[in-house]
């Protein structure tokens, strides 16, 4: 059985048949090639899956590719400004080497997303309760905290630095 | 101005921020087909039959077979392994047949199809249970539990119980280093393209080039049609040294299929059949006299291997907790040994610090200990028991392990002074004597370890080709620069250390440095990243082949300045000669020229602005630092909650103090949740309990707390850059650091020791005894 679904992703709108069962992540990942998106669980406990749809932070786990039928996703891939200037809270994750292994971090900027844009200015307690769905084993949070911080100190896009 | 010390951001980073990284599930071939395992869920049983038909029948569904399917058997770099079980299977997840099926949905229908009938057999869950008279054996061939042992020496013996006899005091204790699980973000991964000309594999390694000679002697394969390319890798932490069934599935089926085949692991599955660390069970004595100076030292160990060590590192794991069992301290006797136990679980193997841990864990709960007995401060128990300033190189009384350098003494007063203990102990006392207050305790390590690995020989005997780790400073036409290592990177940032040391060195702006990384194909001979190696041994080759490049490039520039190459400085990537800005050559002309033999001089050939050098350091190097933690227990529910957490590491000279504090914290993480949440836990039955992260708890940022870092540079003889690295210094001393602070708050209570990991549970049962009496 197989489902024809509507899903914009990142401003593009496509039509695709899936199969009920398939999961958003796999849809954005496999059917989209966006893998940026990244799976670290099969319990939806890591966040590495985190996306927004229609705004609101989701782990893309956590949900059938049918239930976003209709719906606006938005990905890391869409976050930089179509002039490659980057997010602030992208730049705040890398002025404040909020990363490492870079595994976690789409889920942990995308769900930092959700996190200001219901709060501008979080404090440290409430960045790491916001973020309490998201598992980084790399940096021990202190930094991606730091990121978030500088994120909500420099709400302006960065314009893209040098890159490696 | 030196890079080389600076904060520099990471050259690593845009690619990652974008979702732009290539992670090997990323690596998308046309006609990828996806494998799949069928698992066992017995802990010991014999294999009764496999019944495939079902699954074989599925639309989708390319193969599906058993070991019996299989040429060569035997799983390289494990202990009586096979790739598939044969006949029996010894823990819960071990692989017993693999599908291959067009899509990932079609796998995991498939390996639902397979029936498996097993014999279930008696089993042993712990080293007690393995080594008791008559115990079921995980080997039978074997004829014991017993896999490996390193006795006590005779002559250690004598002299350690010498040294008890004459020792005023003495005390006894045991503890468990638990198994925990490393848990990379990204599990396993594997994408092998085995096409007519060339097997190439994608996988999430930790050394590709070590995988790539394993794969070829076990595919017979030549080397140069077998590539192994380490695309970026979420994490490894030790886990991703081993060579799993996975890694020789792939390929295997890839050539049996003509098309290109995937495995990606599940969290569920990388908790079944990733290796994981520690696993360490202690009995240790200790003599001292009355002014808390340790005068003797007896240590056995137990480690628990599971069913299958990974070799030879699962051995290794308690010789290096040996070698590391006399900390920072004199000590003038020790005597260490270790047994290695099989037992129905999953296999134990490196997690970050591997067998360092155990050590520090070990060194710093015997100090306290004799802090408790003695009534002496912790810190001025350590104090008395430092290994003197002017005593380095030194040498253990039990092994041929001489630390390079250290000054444990200013690390330890450096941490004093950052979380003024004399003003902390007051507050201590307060609340402790304050009902309505949380509990407090101050928690002290004061640890060393061993790192960059290592010296000629040292990695050999680990199955590697050197010690040595490769960098190739290549300048490009237009005067820019590519390095390529034999190092093989996952988070550490060694893209942006490796330039910037290389940066220093050939006077070129680091935006004009690229490193290139994790290809057999591409990139010289290396050993791996793992054992705090990188920084130490990459960057010194990296530092030496720079060097050479940059005495050639100021030959071509002197020959165009008409000048004498002695005579040169290069200033922002502009060749002068010194002091005479007026007339200068950039880099772009050097780059061009070391490429084009007519504008070289006679005696230079063309590409001498090229070199490639394989660094071995000349010993093992040790850092050290001193930690001091701050817990508040709740007295209701017995939550302890780590309040302040102090760091002052010592890894000699720093590269980038960004990201070794991002090492350090990262580290500290882990061990503190050693501490307090993690466990893995197998029931009597062998069935893992922990196999998500629900139940297993690895923490999330509202869990663990800020550190404050501090630092003191002492830097090693064994590398011209004085780098002793840090990868893995935090996990290695926070452990113990919370555990003595547990420890100190509920001393109160007589409680002289406590299990990891701490919970709430364990805390409240002492709370709440204390309070019935
Ligand atoms: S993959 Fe979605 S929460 Fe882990
Ligand atoms: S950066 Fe590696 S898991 Fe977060």
């Amino acid at each position: 059985m197989q489902r024809e679904v509507t899903i914009s992703v990142n401003g593009a709108t496509r039509t695709d048949t899936v199969e009920p069962r398939l999961l958003l992540v796999h849809y954005l990942r496999e059917q989209r090639r966006l893998t940026g998106t990244h799976i670290g669980c099969d319990t939806s406990n890591c966040g590495a899956c985190t996306v927004l749809i229609d705004g609101l932070s989701a782990k893309s786990c956590t949900v059938l590719a049918v239930q976003a039928d209709g719906h606006e996703v938005s990905t890391i891939e869409g976050l930089a400004g179509s002039d490659g200037s980057f997010h602030p809270v992208q730049e705040g994750f890398r002025q404040c080497h909020g990363l490492q292994c870079g595994y976690c971090t789409p889920g942990m900027i995308m769900a930092s997303v959700g996190i200001l844009a219901d709060n501008p200015h979080p404090s440290e307690s409430e960045i790491r309760m916001g973020l309490e769905g998201n598992i980084c084993r790399c940096t021990g949070y202190q930094k991606i905290v730091e990121a978030v911080q500088w994120a909500a100190a420099h709400p302006q896009p960065q314009p893209a630095g040098q890159g490696g | 101005m030196s890079m080389v010390g600076t904060r520099v951001i990471r050259k690593e980073d845009p690619n990652l921020i974008t979702g732009r990284g290539l992670f090997t599930d990323d690596v998308s071939i046309m006609g990828t087909t996806i494998m799949a395992f069928v698992r066992s869920t017995e802990a010991h049983a014999d294999i009764v039959s496999v019944d495939l038909a079902e699954a074989r029948a599925l639309p989708g569904v390319l193969v599906v077979i058993t070991v019996d399917d299989l040429e060569t058997q035997e799983l390289p770099g494990a202990f009586m392994r096979t790739v598939l079980a044969k006949d029996r299977v010894r823990f819960v997840g071990e692989p017993i047949a693999v599908v291959v099926a067009e899509d990932r949905y079609i796998a995991a229908d498939a390996v639902e199809l397979v029936q498996v009938t097993y014999r279930p057999l008696p089993l042993v869950i712990t080293p007690v249970e393995a080594l008791a008279v008559g115990a079921p054996l995980v080997q039978e061939a074997l004829g014991t539990n017993v896999c490996f042992e390193v006795p006590w020496p005779q002559e250690q013996i004598d002299q350690v119980d010498r040294a008890f006899e004459a020792a005023p005091r003495q005390a006894s204790t045991t503890f468990h280093s638990q198994r925990v699980h490393p848990v990379p973000m990204e599990p396993s991964a594997i994408l092998a393209d085995w096409g007519p000309d060339k097997l190439t594999v994608w996988a999430s390694t930790q050394m590709p080039h070590g995988l790539r000679n394993c794969l070829s002697s076990f595919l017979g394969v030549p080397q140069h049609q077998c590539r192994v390319i380490q695309p970026d890798v979420g994490g490894g932490f030790g886990a991703k040294v081993q060579q799993y069934p996975e890694l020789f599935l792939a390929p295997i089926l890839s050539k049996r299929l003509g098309r290109p085949v995937k495995y990606v692991q599940t969290r569920t599955e990388c908790f079944a059949i990733m290796c994981s660390g520690r696993d360490q069970h202690h009995e240790i004595d200790v003599a001292f006299d009355d002014d808390g100076h340790i005068l003797g030292l007896r240590s056995l160990i137990h480690a628990d291997l599971g069913a299958y060590p990974d070799l030879p590192n699962s051995f290794g794991m308690p010789t290096l907790t040996n070698w590391m069992s006399s900390g920072c301290y004199k000590i003038p006797a020790i005597v260490a040994g270790y047994k290695c136990v099989l037992t129905n679980k999953t296999p134990q193997s490196a997690y970050r610090g591997a067998g360092r841990p155990e050590a520090s864990f070990l060194a710093e709960r015997v100090v306290d200990l004799i802090a408790d007995e003695t009534g002496i401060d912790p810190a001025e128990v350590r104090l008395r028991n430092f290994i003197p300033t002017d005593e380095f190189p030194y040498k253990v009384p039990h092994a041929e392990v001489y630390y390079d350098s250290g000054n444990y003494p200013l690390s330890l007063h450096e941490a004093l002074r950052l979380c003024d203990y004399e003003n902390l102990k007051v507050e201590r006392d307060r609340r402790n004597a304050d009902a309505s207050e949380k509990l407090m305790g101050i928690g002290f390590s004061t640890w060393v370890e061993i790192a960059a690995f290592g010296p000629r020989g040292a990695l050999e005997g680990f199955g590697h080709i050197g010690s040595y780790e490769s960098a190739q400073v290549k300048i490009q036409p237009d005067g820019t620069a590519i390095i390529a290592t034999g190092a093989s990177p996952h988070g550490q940032g060694t893209h942006t250390t490796l330039a910037m040391i290389a940066a220093d060195e050939l006077h070129m702006s680091i935006d004009n440095i690229t490193v290139r990384s994790g290809d057999t194909d591409t990139t010289p001979q290396g050993v791996g990243t793992m054992g705090s190696r990188t920084a130490a041994i990459a960057g010194e080759a990296t530092k030496q082949a720079s060097i050479k490049v940059f005495q050639n490039a100021c030959k071509i520039a002197a020959h165009m300045l008409e000048a004498n190459p002695d005579d040169l400085e290069c200033v922002d990537g502009l060749f002068q000669v010194k002091g005479v800005p007026s007339k200068t050559i950039p880099w772009s002309q050097v780059g061009w020229a070391g490429l084009s033999p007519t504008l070289l001089p006679d005696d230079i050939p063309a590409g001498c602005l090229e070199s490639t050098v394989f660094a071995e350091p000349t010993g093992f190097t040790y850092p050290a630092g001193a930690y001091v933690c701050v817990v508040g227990i709740d007295r209701d529910t017995g939550h302890v909650e780590v309040e302040k957490f102090y760091s002052v590491d010592d890894c000699g000279t720093v590269i980038n103090p960004l990201l070794a504090e991002g090492q350090v914290q990262g580290g500290i993480i882990q061990g503190i949740a050693q501490a307090l949440f993690e466990e893995m836990v197998w029931d009597s039955a062998g069935q893992p309990l922990t196999t998500t992260l629900m139940d297993y708890l690895a923490p999330a940022a509202s869990d663990v707390p800020s550190i404050i870092d501090g630092r003191t540079n002492t830097p090693t003889p064994h590398n011209s850059l004085g780098a002793k690295g840090i990868g893995e210094s935090g996990t290695i001393g926070s452990t113990p650091a919370v555990v003595n602070a547990v420890v100190n708050a509920l001393a109160q209570y007589g409680v002289k020791n406590i299990a990891m990991p701490i919970s709430p549970q364990r805390v409240w049962r002492i709370l709440n005894q204390a309070q019935g009496a």
